[in-house]
């Protein structure tokens, strides 16, 4: 029932004839809202900008970030390294950047496999109810009932010490974060498929016959989609935040790889004589986060504004 | 709603037993032998090679050798009898451990816990009444940042300036409050302030959207419409209502600060339990990991429940269902 | 002299799509006693218009033009939440909303909801302005109502709701009631017993009543002059009877046709709707918002304004070029 005490009215079709009636197609409304502030084109400009350095890093940095150099060790910052050396004499701005793709790719790593779980166990539990919700959310409860960060930290530390795996522990940074991401996703993917499920065309759809799988894959995933979107997105920074964190203890990627979080733990010895070397990398994480978060916002306002409660 | 309220203390508990055991699989089904620390040390502090027949011996000893669901029995049982056994590390009362140290880290977290709920609340509510103005928008872009600041890197960047640059204050360590107030307000400013940073942030923009929701509500507009003044509808119709949603989150901000006294302690030298998780987990201590993850995990769920009651009371559409 | 006289309140709304001009120019007034009737589809500004009265509008709204002449005073001239609107709403001037649902708060309880009006506007104390909420429960039908004032709106059923507003609209003896749509969300019995209930309580306590719907024939019955809206525009206006035997724009009578009538001799004869959609208010043409639509219309219409408008009858108006003299 329109109330029309309440804003606009939903354009109406051709038929009025003689009036001109703004046609908008879906993506076209989500543009418009997406760009209606600032902050969320900001956010999308920066993330673009981080992710074209991450992959283009090679043919970005200026210096190879492994390369050391023991006879220009803690140099301030000049023409030949814009923002100095570290303490082993590798430029900074190189490391920056080439952190950028750890981070980046850690962080979509760890969001995607978290996700894809956490989708599958939402989905599921959604779907067949009964006992198959009640198990999984008593797991996502526990996996929940520790801080994030404990949780992670458990993973990484003890498998670490083993002997984890190669490639400098990122596969087990990306195994770690994604663990500690299932419950979190799942937990809102369920919300959203039983809040998708309530809808009549899922209930059309079962009237007809559909199976449930085929209703899970061809009605409720599509509808959840946008908001699930708009969640991973938000998860980014999360992640990201959690392998600095992880570095930053010791216990994520291992040097000489670059990581921020590595960089502002090295960094620390020489607070005193050369702060830059542990702040830069804090104000990189910083950017990263902030251009997923506000990209993540406005995906979120321009799906469905009423997720701001919910996401 | 008492059955309300039993339901949950209940699934509380199975939560905190999964917890454990989720816990105790990971220690031990992931690569890594508790023992290999201990014999680390064994060697290097007491020049002492331990031969496979002794490594027997000491696996039998701390019970490694029985099977996982047998061992998760009997540190069950000695829970219950207030045994949370030895650090491997440090070979004492693990009990005893956290007697010393979880009073630390509860003093930071919970006095960091309410002045994050009176900032963060008192924003949100500020910028969704003034929405749109100057302060809104800073208020609002303020929160956003600090969303993103990872919190071992404020430690480190306000340790700079307060400590080495401003030397206000000290770099490290614990006072006791009550023996000397002061020196631990100088020593305790900058990890609280560290840690409430993210809850504020989270909090304020929360209250915020909340409250905005609730501005714009049917009943508010009755509330106008009766000729109702704006302190008088905030205050009796629109609080209450936006707040509803915020206390269940008032948890999750518990975890998080929880969380956060790991990276606080180890920055600011902090003899407290998130200092001794880390070390436990560094150390491969695994029992002191597993009273920590008990202890914290029921700190949590415990946390959690008491939200979750607090909704239910407050609201009455559960209260009285 | 007319207890509310509305001349040309125009109310805009600033939207991404452009301005919607959700009243445009609405004129109406209201004499002592009186019940009239504003009518129209969704969408054609009823309810904007007397929230406009009211001042209950918000940003992105706001109202550019008009006069609202009550009590001696333009309305307009007061700050929308200032200490005069302030104390005129609730007390002079009340108004029952369309969801019962919504439209209490639901952590509060009844009895607080009712006596904050009572102590505000009457001065009362706690106790009394309890009392006089029982009070005003039983006078709107609300069974066992000292032991369900301090129940939450959430164990109320909707019709249920529905009289609690009603009350709260009583409260204070107002002199107009602004009820919008206060039937539409509850069923069809609901409404019948709402609807007594209501015009038996503005006979009692002698108020005037502006009843918004789009539902003509709950006004049928009840109210004695009916304004017809459309597109944020009056069409047509006049007494009840007349509307209904004899309405003389295109509009109104394309919606009498629509409607099915009790006692139709033949039994078969068919629903006529009205052809096309209601119109986009936002970039609306300079001529009558209704032409695409009208099946009356003449070259006329298609060059000049909307027309303003005329006078047909004893207090018969249209907003129309061609004169139907259409009858059922």
């Amino acid at each position: 029932m329109a109330d029309d005490s309440k804003t606009t009215m939903m354009p109406a079709n051709g038929e009025g004839a003689g009036f001109t009636i703004p046609r908008h197609s879906e993506w076209k409304r989500i543009a418009r809202v997406f760009f209606s502030r600032k902050l969320y084109a900001i956010g999308l400009v920066i993330c673009v900008i981080l992710v074209i350095m991450a992959i283009f890093a090679p043919v970005i940095a200026p210096y190879n970030p492994l390369k050391t150099d023991l006879r220009a060790i803690l140099e301030m910052p000049s023409g030949a390294h814009w923002l100095g050396t570290d303490q082993l004499g590798r430029d900074v701005v190189s490391r920056i950047i080439y952190g950028a793709r750890t981070s980046l790719m850690i962080g979509f790593a760890a969001v995607f496999s978290g996700s894809i779980i956490g989708l599958l166990m939402g989905l599921a539990a959604a779907n067949y109810g009964g006992w198959v919700f009640a198990i999984i959310m008593r797991i996502t409860d526990a996996l929940m009932a520790l801080p994030g960060i404990i949780l992670v930290l458990l993973i990484a530390g003890i498998a670490s010490k083993s002997g984890g795996a190669g490639s400098g522990g990122i596969p087990l940074v990306i195994f770690a974060l994604g663990f500690g991401g299932i419950a979190g996703m799942c937990r809102m993917i369920c919300g959203l498929a039983l809040s998708v499920k309530q809808n009549d065309y899922v209930l059309s759809a079962r009237a007809i016959g559909m199976s449930n799988w085929r209703i899970m894959m061809t009605q409720i995933f599509p509808n959840a989609f946008p908001p699930i979107m708009v969640g991973v997105t938000m998860a980014i920074g999360g992640m990201v935040l959690g392998e600095a964190g992880l570095s930053w203890l010791g216990i994520g990627v291992v040097p000489p790889v670059p990581s921020w979080g590595g960089m502002i733990n090295d960094g620390q010895a020489y607070l005193l004589s050369n702060p830059i070397l542990s702040l830069v990398p804090g104000v990189a994480i910083m950017l990263l986060v902030f251009g997923f978060n506000m990209f993540g916002d406005g995906l979120r306002d321009a799906v469905d504004p009423r997720l701001r409660g919910v996401i | 709603m008492t059955a309300y309220v039993i339901r949950r203390v209940i699934i509380g508990i199975i939560i905190l037993l999964l917890v454990t055991m989720l816990v105790f699989l990971l220690v031990r089904l992931l690569p890594g032998d508790p023992l290999v620390v201990f014999l680390g040390q064994s060697f290097t502090q007491n020049q002492q090679r331990i031969g496979p027949e002794q490594y027997e011996a000491l696996r039998h000893q701390w019970g490694l050798d029985k099977p996982i669901p047998v061992q998760y029995i009997d540190w069950l049982s000695k829970i219950f009898r207030g045994d949370l056994g030895k650090s491997i590390t440090v070979q004492e009362d693990i009990a005893t451990l956290i007697a010393q140290r979880m009073p630390r880290t509860a003093y930071i977290g919970l006095i960091a816990f309410v002045f994050a709920n009176i900032f963060g609340i008192l924003a949100g509510i500020v910028c969704a009444l003034r929405r749109g103005s100057w302060m809104d928008n800073t208020i609002t872009t303020l929160a956003n940042i600090g969303m993103t600041i990872p919190v071992f890197w404020l430690g480190v960047l306000l340790m700079y300036f307060f400590c080495y640059k401003l030397g206000w204050l000290p770099t490290s360590g614990w006072v006791n409050p009550f023996e000397d107030f002061w020196g631990n307000v100088r020593h305790m400013i900058l990890p609280m302030s560290c840690i409430a940073v993210g809850s504020v942030a989270g909090l304020a923009r929360l209250v915020r959207s909340c409250m905005l929701e609730v501005i714009a509500a049917d009943y508010v507009r009755t509330a106008w419409a009766k000729g109702l003044r704006e302190r008088v509808i905030v205050l009796r119709h629109q609080l209450k209502n936006a707040l509803l949603p915020v206390v269940t989150a008032l948890g999750g901000a518990l975890g998080a600060i929880l969380g956060g006294s790991v990276f606080i302690e180890t920055v600011f030298a902090i003899p407290g339990m998130g200092l001794l998780m880390t070390n436990a987990i560094f150390d491969q201590d695994y029992q002191v990991v597993q009273a920590g993850v008990l202890l914290f995990g029921a700190i949590i769920i415990f946390s959690n429940l008491a939200v979750d009651i607090a909704w239910g009371w407050m609201d009455p559409r559960i209260r009285l269902a | 002299m007319a207890l509310l006289d509305v001349e040309n309140i125009k109310t805009y709304f600033h939207t991404e799509y452009g301005m919607v001009k959700a009243a445009d120019g609405v004129s109406f007034n209201i004499n002592q006693g009186e019940i009239i009737g504003l009518v129209g589809e969704s969408g054609c500004g009823k309810s904007v218009t007397i929230l406009s009265v009211m001042r209950l509008i918000r940003s992105p709204g706001e109202i550019i033009d008009g006069k609202v002449m009550f009590d001696g005073k333009d309305l307009l001239e007061y700050e929308a939440n200032g200490p005069e609107m302030r104390a005129i709403r609730g007390s002079k001037m009340t108004m029952i909303f369309q969801e019962p649902m919504t439209s209490l708060n639901p952590v509060l309880t009844i009895c607080r909801q009712i006596t904050e009006v009572l102590e505000l506007h009457l001065g009362m104390d706690r106790h009394s302005s309890r009392e006089r909420a029982i009070e005003l429960l039983k006078m709107v039908g609300v069974p066992d109502a000292a032991r369900r004032i301090d129940d939450f709106p959430h164990q109320f059923s909707g019709g249920m709701r529905q009289r609690v507003m009603i009350a709260m609209a009583i409260a204070c003896n107002p002199i107009i009631i602004f009820a919008d749509e206060p039937t539409t969300a509850v069923d069809v019995t609901t409404q019948a017993q709402l609807l007594e209930l209501m015009i038996d309580l503005v006979k009692r306590i002698n108020t005037s009543l502006v009843f918004v719907t789009h539902n003509l024939g709950v006004v049928a019955r009840y109210v004695q002059r009916i304004y017809v809206m459309y597109a944020g525009r009056i069409v047509e206006s006049g007494l009840s009877e007349d509307i209904f035997s004899n309405p003389r724009h295109p509009y109104t009578i394309g919606l009498l046709q629509s409607v099915p009538r009790l006692g139709e001799k033949h039994g078969t004869k068919k629903l006529v709707p009205i052809m096309g959609l209601p119109p986009n208010l936002i970039n609306m043409p300079p001529t009558c918002a209704f032409l695409p639509r009208c099946k009356h219309k003449i070259s006329r219409c298609q060059q000049e304004p909307w027309p303003a408008l005329r006078n047909v009858g004893d207090q018969h108006y249209i907003s129309c070029y061609v004169d139907v003299r259409g009858n059922q």
